[in-house]
């Protein structure tokens, strides 16, 4: 379960998120929604361990432990994944080796054995192969030369190997088209069950439709302003945020 | 021992009447070190442009050591090296019984010493191989009288090889190792020359243990349509010092592809000149310098176009850590009849620390009209993001910096074509991460 509370975050001397409140229980996918500028991202990178943030206030722990106090690496091994807004390009380092390395420390940290690159590769092809990858995705370098919807689809690839506990999908379905959106959308519900939870950070409805939430909340200048069930997202494509929010204000 | 220059030029007193080859240009180069003396010697040497941003003092103030528990066989046991002929010199002087020659080669003239290495073969095909104790061979494209380190090497050079292609030979892997651990300083001399259209791999590993000087100087010349690839491996103990010149001179057609790998050494400078004197010649200088602590390496090159058509390729990539120094200095001169000449240099830095310094020195001497060179230097710390987006994964920090570090390498260490010998740089790379995490 995460669990954040009177969290405050600035980058620099700018206030971001002014106050957030928010409880996913274990097995639940909650949707935040809102603005532009709202601070959506940033609540994404505070959880993950960004160093140009800093928390100013509040708490945020996961299944009990401080979060906030953990290294990004630490949080990763806890079970937390950020998929990237923007993801970042890795020019001379191999996806595979990234990603072996990456799931390798990750069991390193839970006291389970390493994969060999036999073993690996057994498994990204199988992945790969469900979120309709193709095979030369893994030989080429992080990120580069990937068109937006390759490094978004890498994100979700990532996220099928490492198996996190705690997802937090930043506009993964931006700039994707319908039939990547599904897979992204069945990339999550694949890891869906009782120990998985997942933040979605979206502008749309249209990706909602195949990944259904739990709650959706409702975010604007660094406030939950409005939570709701998955209904809520559908009002808002209908009516946008701007009355929300000067009923908020 | 003292050194500084005066104990230099004593031991070169007390040998005169037993080194081998040309007395003469011994006493010449001699006479040139007594006036030069170690760059940046002294507190009062006279400023070298050629030495802007290294100083050899540490080495004239230098008390050279043995290594207390030297062994030559240990010190080999402990390197990587490829499977392939090797000639072992232990501290400069050949050591017939570590070394492992191919069949193919074949030794040239008197060259007893050499025959006891060789189990067989024949005269015909293969790398000739001779000993500059049999047959010292000073070469012809040196200047002592410019350079005092060559002029130390010319003064005291007792061995070293000579490698002979034959023309249209593929000569395969030669290589070269230098274990250093005695006490002193050690000056090998080797030639290398390809025939017509001939072929050589020579891999130059250097390793030690202890306080010492390896000052070593090489000649090459690489005929029409040859090809020679060069690698150096500077792995030498933390506490020496290495100093390499090399001059290469290729003719038509032919190729000197030359990669350097320096990671050890208190202080190293490697220096190449080449010369590319007939049309459609080709010079590769890659380098990458991997330093931590106080180290300090100085990759230094020349280029000299001197004839139409030719090109020269330069990228250096230098990753410093603490308070490590690296230097490159790269000199492009082009001929006013050396039309079409294609020259690039790319220096890189990655800084790992914010009290590591990078010095680079371009210049471009152009009297050509036609010409296209172009040059260029980056410096940088590990990207933020990139350093944020690997730890998001899991990746402890100090594997993350290993990666990026790595990446940065890549490019450079790309360049070396044989996968084998890319391999056997990039597994030492490994071990030199291995030890600074250690």
């Amino acid at each position: 379960m995460l669990d954040i509370r009177g969290l405050t975050a600035s980058i620099g001397d700018k206030p971001i998120l002014k106050g957030i409140d928010l409880t996913v229980p274990a097995g639940e996918v909650h949707a935040i929604m809102g603005p532009n500028g709202s601070g959506k991202s940033t609540l994404g990178y505070v959880l993950s361990g960004r160093e140009d943030y800093t928390v100013t206030g509040g708490s945020a722990t996961f299944n009990g432990a401080d979060i906030l106090a953990m290294e990004p690496e630490q949080r990763a091994a806890a079970g937390v994944f950020l998929a990237f807004q923007a993801p970042i390009e890795l020019p001379g380092v191999n996806n595979a080796n990234f990603l072996r390395t990456a799931l390798n420390a990750i069991r390193r940290a839970h006291g389970e054995s390493e994969l060999d690159a036999v073993q690996f590769l057994k498994l990204a092809r199988a992945e790969t192969k469900r979120l309709a990858m193709p095979d030369d995705m893994l030989k080429r370098n992080v990120n580069v030369g990937f068109s937006g919807g390759e490094k978004k689809r890498n994100e979700v690839l990532q996220m099928a190997i490492l198996r996190p506990k705690l997802a937090i999908l930043d506009e993964t379905d931006s700039g994707l088209d319908i039939d990547a959106l599904k897979i992204v959308a069945d990339g999550v519900n694949a890891l869906r069950g009782p120990e998985f939870s997942a933040l979605v950070i979206t502008h749309h409805q249209r990706l909602l439709d195949h990944l259904v939430p739990n709650r959706v909340h409702v975010l604007a200048h660094g406030r939950i302003v409005r939570t709701g069930g998955p209904e809520l997202a559908k009002e808002l494509e209908k009516s946008g945020y701007a009355g929300l929010i000067a009923e908020a204000a | 021992m003292s050194t500084g220059a005066t104990g230099f030029l004593e031991r070169y007193e007390a040998a005169v009447g037993r080194l081998p080859g040309d007395s003469a240009l011994r006493a010449a180069a001699a006479a040139a070190f007594k006036v030069a003396g170690l760059p940046g010697g002294t507190p009062r040497a006279r400023p070298v442009e050629a030495w802007k941003y290294t100083s050899l003092r540490p080495v004239a103030e230098a008390t050279f050591q043995a290594s207390p528990k030297h062994e030559a066989e240990t010190l080999l046991s402990g390197l990587t090296l490829l499977d392939a002929p090797r000639l072992v010199f232990v501290d400069g002087v050949l050591r017939a019984d570590l070394s492992d020659a191919s069949p193919t080669m074949t030794t040239v003239g008197h060259s007893a010493t050499v025959a006891p290495l060789l189990t067989g073969g024949s005269f015909t095909a293969g790398v000739q191989i001779a000993r500059f104790a049999d047959q010292p061979d000073f070469g012809t494209l040196t200047w002592p009288d410019r350079e005092p380190m060559v002029a130390l090497n010319t003064m005291l050079a007792s061995d070293g090889a000579t490698l002979d292609v034959p023309a249209g030979v593929d000569g395969g892997i030669v290589q070269l190792v230098s274990l250093s651990g005695g006490q002193g300083d050690f000056h090998p001399r080797h030639s290398i020359r390809l025939g017509k259209g001939a072929r050589l791999t020579v891999v130059e590993i250097s390793a030690g243990q202890g306080v010492y000087l390896l000052n070593t100087v090489a000649e090459i010349h690489v005929a029409a349509g040859a090809h020679l690839t060069h690698i150096r491996l500077q792995d030498e103990a933390a506490t020496a010092f290495h100093v390499s010149t090399t001059y290469a001179d290729v003719v038509a057609g032919g190729t000197y592809d030359s990669f350097t790998l320096n990671l050890g050494g208190r202080l190293s400078r490697t220096e190449v000149h080449t010369q590319l004197s007939g049309p459609g010649a080709t010079a590769h200088l890659n380098a990458a310098q991997i330093l931590a602590g106080s180290q300090h390496a100085d990759f230094t090159t020349v280029v000299s176009h001197t004839a139409p058509s030719c090109g020269s390729r330069q990228t250096v990539k230098n990753v410093l850590a603490g308070r490590s120094r690296g230097v490159f200095q790269g000199k492009i001169e082009v001929a006013r009849h050396a039309q079409k000449t294609d020259g690039y240099q790319m220096n890189q830095a990655l800084l790992l620390s914010p009290y590591a310094e990078v010095d680079s020195k371009p210049e471009l001497e152009i009297f050509a009209d036609d010409v296209k060179c172009s040059h260029g230097a980056t410096v940088g710390e590990l990207d933020a993001e990139q350093m944020f987006y690997l730890r998001s994964r899991g990746i402890p920090d100090a594997d993350a910096k290993s990666i990026l570090v790595r990446a940065f390498l890549a490019e450079a260490l790309d360049a070396v074509a044989d996968e084998t010998i890319r391999g056997l740089l990039e597994t030492a790379v490994e071990q030199w991460w291995e030890r600074q995490k250690a």
